[in-house]
């Protein structure tokens, strides 16, 4: 049982620079292997590497991820993989593929982790970094694979218990505190601070709503499919009803005839039984749209915030200007 | 002479080599290995380096090529556009076994640079030079190279400073006493209004001793500072209250929006599972013959 995932300076520093250097070359997705150490309940990850972006070859990449790791266990770096990272851009992570990934690492390597990176929040200066994993329940659902209504409702599985978030606490080395004192020094700091301070707020507030109305829309459509698919479903149940009813009636009629009844109709191949759309995507949609809507109020109260700063130096400027006059 | 190249270090490079050096064997002193980046006109800017396992000898050096260029391949496959620029080493000066080394980095690319991080805080400082392999010496008579330093200065995007603010709230903590987290959004606009206001004081008091006549006024400094009164966008209190309010009113809404699609997510989970049990207790109730 995980409860705390510790990570190192220079993991969170390769992180941001993997993640945005392939943001700015056009690729929205980037995804990385997470390396470094278990103990007791806290995973200590120390290390990570890029993979390839993701062609065709997926033998090149298992070839390219075996001889990293060997070469990074000449260097006394730890080479033992707990877990994987990708890149994301305003919460948009959650998807089959992930899950599934997700999946084969945990069955592989019990601990394992997935970090998520928003590289869209930390260009406005806030670093974005969460850890995730799968949960008992959609251990269970994904490895028999069966995304049917029912087989979700049977293990009650709702989009907010689909993942488990773990805290994360960053942690350096004595020597990398000297380093950071260094940088201190080196680095003008003061320039990072005037983005929090920006009151342009419709530009990111924008694209997060359009991302979460393009959601919301695929979820109705979903929703739509599950309640069509519902209504088939009964109105075959009352088909079925009246055949068996109408059979039975014959079959009355015959035995007062003092005729054989007619012989039992295997139901299934008079109707067949209609294959149920996967829960899946509803839940995965769901478990999106709730990010992002989450988002999108704490970046509604933080602009909020500083729109009620700007109010005091306002009325400032206003008494100072009617006292100079 | 290309003696005028400036070299820009990002701070994840001096990460790597620092972590390098706290993972080395125990019987090596330094760590070295390969610097990549990118070369445009005078200026090498350096975005990512690699280690590469070495042991020195009195006489002599080994190095593992084929691993340095293995890690190369690797990195080219990740980042194409990293190309080799140099390489690294720990400590503080230039030993003669560097010059053996640069000359092998020297084949495989034009013009390397060396940089050297002093990670065993020799002057209490962890300082960091870089050098260029120069050569000297009356043409036509004995010639030789030497390393000269060249200008070398730290650079980081602004994701990369988001990052390092995040990282320096830990160098005063000691290790794992109280382990730091991401801070929530508010805190961190909070702490840059903080800042704006420090600004503010610092510029304010020197305005008043300039305005005292205790300090030299500096024409530079006062345009800045008359470009700055300036950019304050000029309306009245009404306009400003106006503006104020409707975009509060904006934010409000949108908040609200969010909340009710969350109660609506919740609302549509519940009602689809209650329905697909409905379904399947009506299949059941089929008599079977």
């Amino acid at each position: 049982k995980i409860e705390l995932v510790q990570i190192d300076g220079l993991v969170l520093m390769k992180l941001i620079k993997h993640c945005h250097e392939a943001e700015r070359s056009g690729s929205l997705f980037v995804q990385g292997a997470l390396l470094g150490l278990v103990s007791e309940s806290r995973l200590e990850v120390t290390h990570c590497f890029p993979f390839m972006a993701l062609g065709d070859d997926s033998q090149d990449d298992d070839e390219f991820q075996l001889t990293m790791l060997r070469r990074l266990r000449q260097m006394n770096i730890d080479h033992q993989q707990v877990g994987w990272y990708q890149s994301s851009q305003f919460a948009n992570f959650l998807s089959l593929t992930l899950l599934e990934s997700q999946f084969s690492y945990q069955t592989s390597i019990e601990e394992s982790i997935c970090l998520v990176f928003d590289t869209a929040k930390t260009a406005q200066g806030f670093v974005s970094l969460k850890a995730y994993r799968l949960t008992g329940e959609t251990l269970k659902l994904v490895k028999e694979g069966d995304y049917s209504a029912d087989n979700v409702k049977e293990n009650n599985i709702s989009y907010e218990s689909l993942l488990t978030e773990v805290p994360i606490v960053i942690k350096n080395s004595y020597l990398m505190n000297a380093l950071l004192l260094e940088l201190q020094e080196q680095l003008p700091l003061q320039v990072g601070g005037s983005q929090f301070l920006d009151l342009g707020t419709s530009g990111t507030l924008e694209t997060q709503l359009r991302v979460m109305m393009d959601s919301l829309d695929e979820l109705n459509s979903e929703c739509l499919k599950f309640n069509k698919h519902q209504q088939i479903v009964l109105k075959q149940i009352q088909e079925k009803n009246k055949y068996i009813q109408k059979r039975a009636q014959e079959n009355k009629q015959r035995i007062d005839r003092k005729e054989d009844p007619l012989p039992a109709e295997d139901l299934n191949k008079l109707f067949k039984p209609i294959p149920p759309p996967s829960r899946m995507n509803p839940l995965i949609l769901s478990g999106t749209i709730q990010n992002t809507s989450e988002e999108v109020s704490e970046f509604c109260s933080q602009s909020m915030a500083k729109l009620f700063i700007t109010e005091p130096l306002q009325a400032a400027k206003a008494s100072a200007a009617s006292s100079s006059q | 002479m290309a003696v005028n190249i400036r070299v820009k270090v990002h701070p994840v490079v001096l990460f790597q080599i620092t972590d390098s050096y706290e993972r080395r064997n125990i019987d090596s002193d330094r760590v070295i290995g390969t610097l990549v980046g990118s070369v445009d006109k005078q200026c090498v800017e350096v975005t990512n380096c690699f280690s590469i396992p070495h042991k020195e000898h009195t006489d002599r050096v080994e190095a593992d090529i084929m691993y340095a260029q293995e890690m190369f391949d690797l990195n080219k496959k990740v980042s194409p556009q990293e190309n080799l620029v140099g390489w690294f080493a720990t400590g503080n000066e230039v030993t003669n076994h560097s010059a053996l080394i640069h000359d092998y980095y020297a084949r495989e690319t034009k013009d390397p640079i060396h940089l050297t991080l002093d990670t065993t805080l020799e002057n209490g400082r962890m300082t960091m030079k870089a050098y260029v392999f120069v050569p000297l010496g009356v043409p036509g008579a004995t010639t030789g190279s030497m390393f000269t330093p060249v200008p070398v200065e730290v650079v980081a995007s602004e994701p990369e400073i988001a990052g390092l603010d995040l990282l320096h709230k830990s160098k005063h903590q000691k290790l794992l006493t109280r382990p730091i987290e991401p801070l929530p959004d508010l805190t961190k606009i909070s702490e840059a209004a903080a800042k704006l206001e420090d600004f503010l004081d610092v510029l304010i008091r020197y305005v008043g001793s300039v305005c005292d006549g205790s300090h030299q006024a500096d024409n530079v400094i006062g345009r800045q500072l008359w470009d700055l009164v300036q950019s304050v966008p000029k309306m009245d209190s009404e306009e400003f209250e106006r503006m104020l309010n409707s975009n509060v009113r904006d934010l409000l809404m949108v908040i609200y929006l969010s909340q009710m699609t969350k109660t609506q997510l919740k609302l549509n989970e519940k009602l689809s599972m209650h329905s697909a049990a409905n379904i399947k207790e009506m299949a059941k109730l089929i008599p079977s013959d």
